[in-house]
């Protein structure tokens, strides 16, 4: 009772639309990238040269891809740590099954065909990882920290076991091509993470499905006893998280020409960061993948401008964790603000 | 200290212990406590007895520093205080001791006790003076427990025992019990009756707040009677019965807010349950939830659910909404057997439940009242798993009308709503779904009085065009006013059936309470 007639006089306020720091704190990841790439571009004119622009979106494609599947897990208050892990996993069996594949075009030779069952292997096995990890922390109410914490060791090491510890190169151009082409002068991954972004843009903006999302990162309970099958739900976005990072680890691997033991480690930190800077909240049903892309790129942006003023690389991490406290920080006071009024 | 409360009570000029003068408190809206009065004397066990809402929570809650009165005074042995905040009181000597213990369930019961006071030498904790010190308090209440148990191995008797405890090391002098017997043996209870025997003998002041008469009878001085904020009296059980002190309780004209209930059409059973029960807490594995509950529902009546909190009202709703399992029993819809394991199986055939609390079981705060309101009717308004917008926002604009729902537009966060509108949203989003049986519970909870008389009038709408509702509530006049027919639950078994004629808040208290009576005062 004495809630409710607190938040009573939060209508007026909200009659008169956003408060300035309401909007402030929104848009602020989405400024902050803008004032960087001003401040870089001044600073060094090679930062605004298409080639180094595209170069960043490359790399950025990569963990975005990623981000988009993390932007699912957090809507709904969970996480998923085993996401480099999986991209490892997947990249590595890509690999294995593409090696020696040629290309389609140098005519009859049946091993090109291989790329397809690569890149359908790489995406299956992200899909099935996933939905794994999902089952345990939807039906056997794992906590997701734990599950996926355990995800992060055991997918690193089914990875060295699949390479028997060598990384694993020599793919075929059409393989290659996912990963290093263009089409026409945009590189391929970054054509993929757009339209990554833009399907769960639509399916979180106006599918049924996004609107459960939300409903059970707002409030699983209500969302249970409104009749949404909260369990198969939850599994579900672990799903789709390992879905992306399978693609991702496809991508990697083509992008690198070899599948490493290495690749994607650390990038559970990088898409969190990713997801957290665009303003999804950890405790769920806030945010979305507009804000991931913002978040993905701000980190991008950072990762380039150091090792453009030749900033020593070692700092990456610990600029990007700065970053991610400060953007929570500003989110958080930004909303203090507009409840305490 | 003991000697000398005893000799200042022979002598009959002691200072009363505490005294709470004309205390009041106001929320937002609502006038929570007005010039309430009470004082427990040393050596004395106060019953504070109310209905449900009454006030004794927020006067408790006054006393122990939780909330600060805006008006009165709190005086302790003649000196006035402020307690400004829950360890401030224990400083005075009040100690409160909730339904919800505040315990640290993987701690032990000596380190319960002494948390944050333990005897220590430089921040390491002298082990033995804890012991030595935990039993001491234990054997002062005469309670065989040891201190190295760790609290969550513990019965929830032996838990209050170390809350007891707790007081008595925080050299407490009033000691507050909120409804200390509810999840107690009738044994264990007795034990505790003793143990606050044993406190009073010691010169302490108890503040025992129960619905539970025969309990109010057996071991109080005096009773301080709540109603609705003010004082309704003061009384002496031994010249009391127990029938005036219901009747102190309830005794308030039922309000006028009421129309009389059209009882016309009533239709056929649709709803039945048979035997359902359920055993088992989170606390107590043991606990009857619900017991062989049987019950019919037809269509066009509402269908009263009374009872004590913690009677199995809610427990009851949320079974047969397939929300909590339950171990026997069956539910019936149209005569047939039918499972219900999830509220989705419960919604698909129909049924919908307006949750108890519509903050954290209802609502998504974050979310919009048109996406609240569409939330169980979803896969209706899409195509190719896209949501249909315009479909929506008719559905959305349709009930915020018919419900009149006090909203700048349909996108507004539900959590800027008012108590009243964010209600009308809960049930808007389950008239959307055109169910059968409607489950309420508390439907007017913490809402203004304009809101509340429009839910009444949509519920008896919609009872007239041949919904079937089942109604809980813990307002009395609401139950009364509202319903064509009231079952009264206790301790989670159906204590009896009252026809709308019959019923009387009197009856209603006299079947929740248990307390034995030859004549109907009805």
């Amino acid at each position: 009772m004495v809630s409710d007639a607190a938040s009573a006089p939060s209508l007026e306020q909200d009659k008169q639309g956003f408060s300035t720091a309401d909007l402030l704190g929104r848009i602020a990841p989405l400024l902050f990238l803008l004032v960087l790439v001003a401040v870089l571009s001044y600073l060094e004119p090679g930062f605004r040269t298409e080639r180094n622009l595209f170069n960043v979106l490359r790399q950025v494609s990569i963990i975005g891809i990623v981000a988009v599947g993390m932007t699912f897990v957090i809507l709904t208050a969970g996480i998923d740590l085993s996401v480099g892990s999986m991209l490892a996993f997947c990249g590595m069996a890509a690999a294995i099954i593409a090696r020696g594949s040629r290309s389609l075009l140098e005519g009859n030779d049946p091993g090109g065909i291989q790329v397809l069952w690569a890149s359908l292997a790489a995406m299956g096995l992200g899909l099935l990882l996933g939905l794994f990890q999902g089952t345990l922390v939807g039906y056997l109410k794992i906590p997701a920290f734990v599950v996926t914490l355990g995800g992060l060791g055991a997918w690193r090491g089914a990875t060295l076991l699949l390479s028997d510890g060598q990384p694993i190169s020599g793919i075929s151009n059409d393989f290659r091509w996912w990963g290093q082409g263009f089409i026409g002068r945009v590189p391929v991954p970054v054509i993929v993470f757009f339209v990554f972004v833009l399907v769960a843009f639509v399916v979180l903006r106006y599918s049924q499905y996004g609107r459960w999302i939300y409903a059970l990162g707002g409030n699983q309970e209500a969302a249970r006893l409104s009749g949404l099958n909260t369990t198969v739900l939850t599994a579900s976005v672990y799903g789709i998280s390992g879905f992306c990072s399978g693609v991702a680890g496809f991508l990697l691997t083509a992008r690198l020409n070899s599948a490493e033991q290495v690749a994607g480690q650390g990038y559970e930190l990088q898409t969190i960061a990713a997801v957290v800077i665009g303003g999804t909240s950890l405790f769920g049903g806030e945010g979305g993948v507009v804000g991931t892309l913002i978040g993905a790129m701000l980190i991008g942006v950072l990762n380039n401008g150091l090792v453009i003023l030749n900033v020593s690389p070692y700092w990456q991490p610990i600029v990007v964790g700065v970053v991610v406290v400060l953007s929570v920080f500003i989110d958080q006071f930004a909303k203090r603000r507009r409840r305490r009024i | 200290m003991v000697d000398a409360c005893f000799w200042e009570n022979v002598v009959g000029t002691a200072q009363p212990l505490l005294q709470m003068i004309g205390v009041g408190k106001r929320f937002p809206g609502v006038h929570a406590l007005d010039d309430v009065s009470l004082e427990v004397r040393a050596g004395e066990c106060l019953a504070l007895m109310g209905e449900n809402g009454a006030g004794k929570s927020t006067l408790m809650k006054i006393i122990s520093g939780v909330y600060a009165a805006d008006s009165g005074a709190i005086l302790i042995e003649g000196q006035k205080v402020h307690p400004s905040n829950p360890h401030h009181a224990q400083m005075l000597g009040v100690s409160i001791i909730y339904q919800e213990f505040n315990l640290f369930p993987n701690l032990s019961v000596e380190e319960n006790i002494f948390i944050g006071r333990e005897p220590n030498r430089g921040g390491l904790v002298k082990r033995r003076a804890l012991r030595a010190d935990a039993l001491t308090y234990l054997a002062q209440l005469g309670v065989n427990l040891d201190p190295r148990a760790i609290v969550r191995n513990l019965s929830v008797a032996q838990q209050q025992m170390v809350e007891i405890a707790k007081a008595l090391s925080l050299n407490a002098r009033i000691v507050i019990m909120d409804e200390p017997t509810s999840a107690l043996t009738e044994n264990e209870a007795k034990a505790l009756f003793r143990i606050i025997q044993g406190l009073t003998d010691r010169g302490l002041g108890v503040i025992f707040i129960s619905h539970r008469l025969e309990e109010v009878f057996a071991i109080c001085d005096r009773i301080t009677v709540l109603r609705d904020g003010r004082n309704a009296g003061h009384l002496v059980p031994s010249e009391a019965t127990s029938e005036e002190v219901v009747h102190m309780m309830v005794g308030r004209p039922l309000e006028a807010l009421y129309a009389e209930s059209a009882t016309g059409n009533v239709g056929p059973v649709i709803l039945s349950a048979r035997g359902l029960s359920r055993r088992g807490t989170a606390n107590d594995a043991s606990k009857v939830v619900l017991e062989s509950i049987d019950l019919d529902l037809r269509a066009g009546e509402i269908l009263g659910i009374s009872g004590l909190v913690g009677s199995g009202r809610t427990e009851l709703a949320r079974a047969i909404f397939g929300a909590d399992p339950i171990d026997e029993g069956q539910v019936l819809l149209d005569g047939q057997p039918v499972r219900i394991n999830t509220p989705q199986d419960a919604i698909n055939r129909g049924i919908a439940l307006v949750p108890e609390d519509r903050k954290t079981q209802a609502l998504v705060l974050l979310l919009n009242v048109r996406e609240n309101i569409s939330l169980p009717s979803l896969s209706r308004l899409c195509r190719l798993g896209l949501v249909r917008r315009n479909e929506e926002r008719t559905l959305a604009e349709r009930f915020i009308k018919a419900l009149r729902i006090r909203t700048p537009n349909q996108a507004q966060k539900v959590m800027n709503l008012s108590g009243g509108n964010q209600q009308k949203v809960v049930l808007a989003k389950w008239l959307a779904r055109e169910p059968r049986v409607l489950i309420v519970d508390e439907p007017t909870r913490g809402i203004d009085i304009g809101a509340k008389a429009e839910v009444h009038a949509l519920l008896r709408e919609l009872a007239e065009s041949g919904v079937a509702i089942m109604m809980i509530s813990s307002e009395l006049p609401e139950i009364i006013g509202m319903s064509d027919r009231i079952v009264v639950m206790r301790e989670g078994r159906i204590a009896g059936e009252l026809q709308r004629s019959e019923a009387t808040q009197e009856r209603i208290m006299e079947l929740s309470t248990g307390v034995s009576h030859e004549k109907s005062a009805a």
